[in-house]
């Protein structure tokens, strides 16, 4: 008995390697903007949804803020995630099937550069054996790739290499990222280990931005727009966050999430994953069952060359949207990730009509 | 549209300034395995859990219930974290309710919690803006000034937030799990008790706790299924309503924010409520520091515009008057600031079950949670009944 | 550089920027199981406990992951074990075990099952190998933490160490060889008068607060001892501060500059009687909202120069201004507010 409910409208601000502009600043526009591609105005919406996270802008109740970007009189019907906006996108995807309302804007703004993110994403560790111990997140991400390398599957330095290199060219085209310079993976190959054996490249590269969407339900999707995203399924998941307990070299919670989303099997045209690290993107293909010479995989470049926490997660949701909306895809996969090595894994599958 | 929902279990710590005695997962399962005792489950039970609790710094741990997955034996499940700082608690439990009321999981658990003793409360939720101008004067010295304007606006004797302070004390000696038991506590004693921020007193403050509380929301069978095996009560959700306004702006009322206004008359209409006094049997509102309490009952129309003082002067909100108010003796008497909304929600749903032990009012057929957070912005609050909706 | 009491920075297009660190000293309560578990480490004994599924976690499993059940089995296990996995810190960072190149590692004790995460001291990372076998650094001064570990060395030969404990030695001895940031964290399970067990953590993050280019009129206004709002292009309301170049309520640009006050009248206010960490401002005092004179939102300051219990709502109020010398891009600035002695504005509606 589940509402038909549909990606409308997508604004993303393009990114920017460190940012200047308050978390207002970014969205305001961001929101504006997302409305206007919506054709909706402010008043006609029935929910709003954001994510964020107080520890990457150092400030408690930092999302308060952020409903200055909105207008919000009268008062509105608001709530917040401490996570990535694509969380956020779930808790108004499931507002809307109790039928409460029938349209959310869902935002999310990330302005990763403000502190050392490697360093502040240590606090999401177990707070009396390892956070203690001050790994930051990369380093638990290379003792990942580490597991995955030695496991002698798909994961291989040069498939890294691979990933990094179609990320840096795909990100050069993107007119939301529009930096890097292009390399082969030979080259990439080449260049020395950040935390080996995750060379800089492999990682994501941490940038400010901020991004929109516009979630209508059946036929207010269909008065809104001509060709609706519509999220034929949706699923969250999370793994054990202790390393040592699970295996490294698969993502479980994506697996059974994708299950959930009604993801397996079928002709996907392209996927939007969220990999922070090279070697993440494959073990999420695998999960997922996605083979890169039948789906085209980050056409947007993915997190690797541009990943602005708490907002990347929603910015896969709006890129593979923007391809159904466009008519370029029938059929995509968009996936968040949350937590240490790909902890916790959200995965939705959008359609065409 | 929706699917039913209710409230088959209810667990709670005791909460108080320090609980040494355990980490923060031992003080997140003390609530979880009540609530699910008090449900008739295991936690195998559950499909999906929903988390809450108020800013990071508070523990300095970035998005615990990530690292909390294990305790909860949430692998493979979907777990959930909602932030609307104060009224998160409130929040939480309607996106978990909104889980089951959506269609898309049929046991829900849901918990709120805080571990404040771990770091300093005060320091953690006011830390200085750069180009700001720092008054240090906290949260009370936030709305101090608020209360100040209500006292003015109405002409409020000033002996009613002691009132307040006394009855919610009061009622918090039935309740077990509370934090403050002020024993003796008169007004007398409340009017000399010395001013923190004045208007409010210290006496009319709430505590800083630790504490966590948890609620199992399920559909329709599951509680039809519960009630038939156990002969124990459910608590119905008749509807549920948010609001949000900024938190400045130019003519911005903060003593009866339009939000809380537009929030309660949300709830009404979905519930089908009329006339608010006489068809709610208890109210559990976020009242943290005592002057709220007549505020409140004015802002969510109980009571009409400056009268709100009057029925706390006349006896109505307690335990024994005709609209009961935080018979578990509120915020006030414990402040677990993540747990809190959660709190109110919960205690509301004991009150349906008839679980609230000593603090039971007699006979609570619907019952009211309210929680509210930020600038006097945020508001959440939901109507629960023992019959159907 | 710095202004008042703030330290700032002005970026190429003027905007201002200033440090921002939360550092504070958390103390944990960690209840039985991490206790017991820290307790062992301090005397050099690892303990860990059994799962439903017979697996052995050091760190202890508080609860069992698979069943939610508390877990009371415990387990003893050696000060050898098995890397499993790891990576390479070729640039230390504050506040990790070691202060040289070292690698981090999955490490399977022996008679555990499941890896806990700890540093491994290496020369290199060419003397790294999963598999590598590798034994205990204590702390000559254990503090009740995962510290009191202070590391792993890497054992030469394949067999199990005959479990004698190692204490430590060497270039790198002792626990806290830490370079800049915090000091050493995690441990001090030292009783406080009720022997409460706490792990003390201080955590240390910095950011680099951005005002916004919004803000830069209003903060280089306040440089100079002008009070800059902006008026929204939409309801004409004007705004002091102007947060954020956005109007809260319209969602529509703030517009013109528009000076404000210095007068101004006091719509509601409170008297501060609670002694609060970094307070310089004695107790009791009264802050207060004020209406700027031009403005039509309120902003928050101290009012002295007047008995707390002379304040009044509608009170006329004029700043009062610290020395010019002393000035930054900060409400500070103004050190004060204190009576005109004007007629209370009688009509004013006490919102705040």
């Amino acid at each position: 008995m589940s509402r038909d409910v549909a990606i409308v409208a997508t604004a993303q601000r393009p990114m920017e390697t460190h940012t200047l502009l308050t978390s207002v600043e970014l969205l305001a526009p961001t929101l504006i903007g997302v409305l206007e591609r919506a054709g909706i105005e402010r008043s006609e919406v029935g929910f709003w949804c954001h994510g964020s996270c107080d520890y990457m802008s150092g400030q408690p109740f930092s999302f308060i803020s952020a409903v200055d970007a909105i207008g919000a009189w009268p008062p509105i019907v608001e709530s917040h995630v401490e996570g990535d906006g694509a969380l956020a996108l779930y808790e108004a995807w499931v507002k809307i099937q109790t039928g409460e309302c029938d349209t959310a804007v869902v935002f999310a703004n990330g302005k990763t550069t403000a502190g050392t993110i490697d360093r502040v994403m240590t606090l999401q560790l177990d707070p009396y054996t390892v956070a203690p111990l001050w790994p930051g997140a990369t380093a638990l991400a290379a003792l990942q790739a580490r597991a995955c390398l030695d496991a002698g599957g798909a994961v291989t330095e040069a498939a890294m290499a691979e990933v990094a290199a179609a990320s840096i060219s795909a990100g050069l085209a993107n007119p939301n990222v529009g930096w890097g310079v292009a390399a082969t993976a030979d080259e990439l190959l080449d260049r020395p280990y950040a935390n080996a054996p995750l060379r800089a490249h492999d990682c994501g590269l941490p940038v400010d931005g901020a991004v929109a969407v516009v979630l209508a339900a059946g036929d207010a999707a269909r008065s809104l727009c001509e060709r609706p995203a519509w999220i034929r399924g949706i699923d969250h998941r999370i793994d054990t966050q202790r390393l040592g307990a699970r295996s490294l070299t698969e993502s479980a919670s994506t697996a059974i999430a994708a299950r959930h989303a009604g993801v397996l099997g079928d002709r996907i045209d392209v996927a939007e994953l969220y990999a922070p690290y090279s070697h993440q993107l494959l073990l999420l293909l695998t999960a997922l069952g996605l083979d890169p010479e039948r789906t085209s995989i980050n056409p947007s470049g993915g997190a690797l060359c541009a990943n602005p926490q708490m907002a990347a997660g929603l910015v896969r949701f709006a890129e593979a949207a923007d391809r159904v909306l466009a008519g370029t895809a029938d059929r995509a996969v968009a996936h968040s990730t949350s937590g240490p090595c790909l902890q916790q894994n959200l995965v939705a599958l959008l359609e065409g009509e | 549209m929706a699917e039913r929902c209710a409230v088959i279990g209810v667990g709670q710590t005791h909460h108080t300034a320090c609980r040494a005695d355990v980490s923060i997962a031992g003080l997140v399962r003390e609530a979880v395995d009540r609530a699910l005792e008090s449900a008739g489950m295991g936690i195998a039970d559950i499909d999906a859990i929903v988390i809450g609790k108020a800013p990071d710094m508070l523990e300095g741990i970035a998005m615990p219930e990530l690292w909390l997955a294990d305790a909860l034996a949430a692998h493979g499940k979907p777990l959930f974290r909602v932030h609307t700082a104060g009224s998160v608690g409130g929040s939480t439990a309607i996106v978990a309710a909104q889980h089951v009321m959506g269609g898309v999981h049929e046991r829900v658990l849901t918990i709120g919690f805080e571990k404040q003793s771990d770091g300093n409360t005060m320091w953690a939720l006011s830390v200085p803006i750069p180009f700001g101008m720092p008054v240090h004067a906290g949260a009370g010295g936030y709305f101090s000034p608020i209360v100040r304007t209500y006292i003015a606006r109405y002409d409020v004797p000033l002996h009613i937030g002691a009132m307040v302070a006394v009855k919610d004390r009061a009622n918090a000696l039935k309740n077990p799990y509370a934090h403050l038991h002020d024993e003796g506590l008169t007004l007398e004693k409340a009017m000399e008790s010395p001013m923190l921020w004045d208007p409010i007193r210290f006496v009319e403050t709430c505590p800083s706790s630790d504490g966590a509380i948890a609620l199992v929301l399920t559909d329709e069978a599951t509680a039809d299924a519960h009630v038939a095996d156990t002969g124990r009560s459910v608590a119905w959700i008749h509807a549920t309503a948010m609001r949000s306004e900024p938190t400045i702006f130019a003519g911005r009322e903060q003593v009866s924010p339009v939000a809380g206004e537009m929030c309660a008359a949300d709830l009404w209409r979905k519930g089908g409520i009329t006339n608010p006094a006489e068809e709610i049997d208890a109210v559990e509102m976020y009242v943290p520091f005592s002057w709220f309490e007549p505020m409140w009952l004015e802002n969510l129309g109980f009571a009409p515009k400056g009268d709100g003082w009057r029925w706390v002067e006349d006896g109505v909100t307690e335990m024994t008057g005709s609209l009961p108010v935080n018979a578990s003796g509120g915020v006030l008497s414990s402040n677990p600031i993540g747990a809190s909304g959660m709190l109110r929600f919960g205690e509301a749903a004991m009150q349906v079950m008839g679980i609230a032990g000593e603090h039971q009012i007699s006979d609570v057929r619907k019952a009211v949670g309210h929680a509210y957070g930020g600038g006097s912005q945020f508001f959440a609050m939901w109507l629960l009944g023992r019959d159907k909706p | 550089m710095s202004g008042g009491t703030i330290d700032y920075q002005r970026t190429d297009d003027g905007s201002f920027t200033a440090p921002l660190v939360l550092s504070y000293p958390y103390a944990r309560t960690v209840g039985n199981t991490l206790a017991r578990f820290f307790t062992s480490l301090r005397d050099r004994r690892i303990e860990g406990t059994r799962g439903s599924d017979g697996r052995v976690y050091v760190p202890p499993a508080e609860f069992d992951p698979l069943t939610g059940d508390a877990c009371t089995e415990w387990v003893v296990v050696g000060e050898t074990g098995t890397i499993t996995s790891w990576a390479w810190q070729g640039e230390p960072q504050p506040d990790q075990p070691l202060d040289t190149p070292f690698a981090w590692a999955l490490i399977r004790l022996d008679g555990a099952d499941v890896e806990m995460l700890h540093a491994v001291h290496a020369a290199s990372p060419d003397a790294v190998t999963t598999g590598g076998r590798v034994t205990v650094r204590w702390s000559d001064a254990p503090e009740g933490g995962i510290n009191d570990i202070v590391c792993f060395d890497l054992i030469a030969d394949e067999r199990q160490s005959d479990g004698e404990p190692r204490s430590a030695s060497g270039p790198h001895s002792g626990g806290a060889s830490h370079s800049g940031g915090a000091s050493h964290s995690g441990g001090a399970s030292d009783s406080d008068g009720d022997d409460v067990v706490r792990l003390r953590q201080p955590i240390e993050v910095a950011y680099e607060w951005s005002a916004g280019p919004a803000a830069t009129a209003h903060l280089e206004g306040l440089l100079e001892g002008r009070l800059v709002g902006r008026r929204c292009t939409s309801c004409a309301q004007v705004y002091f501060p102007p947060r954020n170049g956005v109007c809260p309520r319209c969602a529509a640009p703030l517009g013109d500059e528009v000076e404000v006050g210095p007068a101004g009248t006091i719509t509601t206010f409170c008297v501060v009687n609670v002694p609060f960490l970094g307070q310089h401002v004695k107790i009791p005092y009264v802050a207060a909202q004020i209406v700027l004179d031009g403005a039509d939102v309120s902003m928050q300051h101290l009012i002295q120069e007047c008995e707390a219990e002379d304040v009044r709502i509608g009170m006329r109020v004029e700043p009062v201004w610290r020395p010019r010398d002393d000035w930054g891009p900060s409400l500070e600035n103004i050190e004060y507010f204190r009576p005109t002695g004007d007629d209370d504005v009688a009509t004013i509606r006490a919102t705040s």
